[in-house]
């Protein structure tokens, strides 16, 4: 009896979707919507994610010594400031290996290349590079430095002056989070209300044929079925519009996004987290069709 | 088994309350034939939809074999409203589905296998006349056509009653007599049948029990019963 029950309402379902074109394609397309919403929201989450990751990775801090000291002595520095909890990377630049930087990066400057001539000497510091897992924890690091022993063979540490540049990131990223965040929650608000909208229309459509099955003496959950069953039915195939929409779309928009963030592919990152977006939408697409038949239907079948 | 008891019904939805039937009380007994006759607007309708608390009285109760029809539970109602088999006035047939579907849709409610439901489907269209209509939707159907599909309808589940609200209105003469000749065939097999009517030759030719309603009150209840309004 359930499972004939079950059979009769997907049958009863799909039957309804068939012939409901109209209705049905409706849906489809302002879910459509909705889902690539989702899914985008998703991937510009991501795609900031790895924005702000890779500008943190170009974030650190130099601490130079004075010329006398050799290299020995920077070690010893090196050493203890691996063992910081916050310092993820320690690179010792010696003053040969600047001043090969240096020339490198400044060998189309003439005036700058000749009066490093004139010079005759090499004027450069050694220095430690050091990269913390987080930027907020170069504040930590320099004061450790400030008040170890250490800080008498420091020159200077080359903290400060990135420190703006650093906050400035970080405040920008902040805001570009949280202008997202509420960005997203209202599209999605809007997204959602027109899709619960367009599925309570197709329900409105049907009020005078709930009536009739009550009448004929329908449990609920047997007029419910169909309905919810249509439901998912239009989930599922917005869900695959879409990934279709995406798939091909990103295919071609990855390599022009590549440009402008080196290193990211979202083609080949949209492939890489297929399961988790098909998720998502599935998620998204499903939850939405079932939740809104099944709200704008509980109005008809009150007693 | 069914026995209205001082049933008013106002209908108070518009800017002036409408009195539709009022302090009206008449029983019926198991296996009757009851023919309800009044003019437009006496209230038929509203006494069926009573019955399959579709509406509420403004007061009376209508009992069915000892319940008070308006006190059944939400979750027994649909197992009430299936003891019964409805022609509406207005057909009310489904219209998504085909004359086929409509049909077999109770039956599907309430159950039967899918072997059961195309015999008696197939049956039932036969003997309304409907056999080669059965993959049509309604309004693909003329008048007489859906008026027989919700006879159909309201007959393939073997109901206790049958409530047939003016099934005749829209039939000729030859689908008219063979409807009445039907529903007394069923009746006979022990179906109770109420049959709203303003058909005179219906009501003479029957010759069983007549309840005449004029402005929502009965004015004659005849056991075997002439049209006269
Ligand atoms: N839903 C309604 N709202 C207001 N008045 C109604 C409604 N249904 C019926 N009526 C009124 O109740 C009276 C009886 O109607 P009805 O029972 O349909 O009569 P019949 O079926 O005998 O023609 C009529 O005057 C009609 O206008
Ligand atoms: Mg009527």
């Amino acid at each position: 009896m359930f499972l004939i029950s079950l059979k009769r309402i997907a049958k009863s379902g799909w039957k309804g979707f068939r012939r409901q074109g109209g209705l049905s394609f409706a849906t489809i397309f302002i879910m459509v919507l909705t889902i690539s919403l989702a899914t985008s929201m998703f991937l510009a989450q991501k795609t900031s994610q790895f924005l702000v990751a890779s500008l943190k990775e170009k974030v650190d801090m130099y601490i130079y010594f004075k010329q006398e000291l050799s290299s020995d002595d920077i070690l010893i520095v090196k050493d203890e400031l691996s063992k910081m909890p916050e310092v993820k990377e320690v690179l010792y630049v010696s003053r040969e290996e600047a001043l090969d930087k240096f020339t490198e990066r400044h060998k189309e400057d003439e005036a700058i290349m000749d009066s490093l001539e004139e010079l005759g000497r090499n004027p450069l510091l050694a220095s430690l590079n050091i990269k913390a897992w987080e930027a907020t924890q170069y504040a930590a690091i320099s004061s450790f430095i400030t008040d170890s022993p250490f800080n008498d063979l420091v020159a200077k540490v080359d903290y400060q002056q990135k420190k703006s540049a650093i906050d400035k990131i970080f405040s920008l990223t902040d805001s570009i989070n949280m202008a997202g965040i509420v960005f997203s929650i209202g599209f999605a608000l809007v997204a959602i209300l027109v899709a619960f909208n367009t599925v309570r229309l197709a329900i409105y459509n049907a009020r005078e044929e709930i009536e009739t099955m009550r009448l004929v003496g329908a449990a609920n959950w047997f007029i419910r079925g169909p309905f919810l069953f249509q439901g998912i039915l239009a989930g599922l195939f917005a869900v695959a519009v879409t990934m279709l929409i995406f798939g091909i779309g990103l295919y071609f928009l990855g390599p022009h996004l590549a440009i402008l963030i080196p290193g990211f592919n979202i083609f080949s990152y949209f492939i890489g987290n297929i399961l988790l977006i098909l998720l998502i939408q599935l998620v998204a697409g499903v939850g939405l069709g079932v939740i809104s038949s099944w709200i704008a239907i509980r109005k008809y079948l009150k007693a | 088994m069914i026995s209205f008891q001082n049933i008013t019904k106002v209908y108070k939805s518009g800017i002036s309350p409408i009195s539709a039937l009022e302090d009206v009380s008449f029983e019926i007994n198991q296996g009757e034939f009851v023919s309800i006759v009044g003019r437009s607007g006496a209230g038929k309708t509203t006494l069926f939809k009573l019955f399959l608390a579709e509406e509420k009285p403004t007061s009376g109760q209508i009992f069915y074999e000892g319940q008070d029809v308006h006190k059944i539970k939400s979750e027994q109602l649909p197992y009430f409203r299936r003891r019964i088999g409805a022609v509406f006035q207005d057909y009310k047939l489904l219209g998504t589905k085909t004359v086929h579907e409509n049909v077999a849709y109770i039956m599907e409610v309430m159950g039967a296998t899918e072997r059961e439901i195309n015999k008696d489907v197939t049956k039932v269209l036969e003997i309304t006349g409907l056999a080669e209509r059965a993959n049509n939707f309604p309004e693909e159907l003329s008048g007489g056509e859906r008026q027989r599909a919700a006879i159909a309808r309201a007959l393939i589940h073997r109901p206790d009653i049958i409530l047939a609200d003016e099934p005749t209105g829209n039939l000729d003469p030859f689908h008219t007599k063979e409807i009445i000749k039907l529903l007394d065939t069923i009746n006979q097999m022990g179906t109770t049948v109420l049959l709203a009517t303003h058909n005179k030759d219906i009501i003479n030719t029957l010759k069983k029990r007549v309840v005449t309603l004029e402005q929502g009150r009965i004015i004659r209840d005849e056991e075997r019963g002439k049209f006269a309004l």
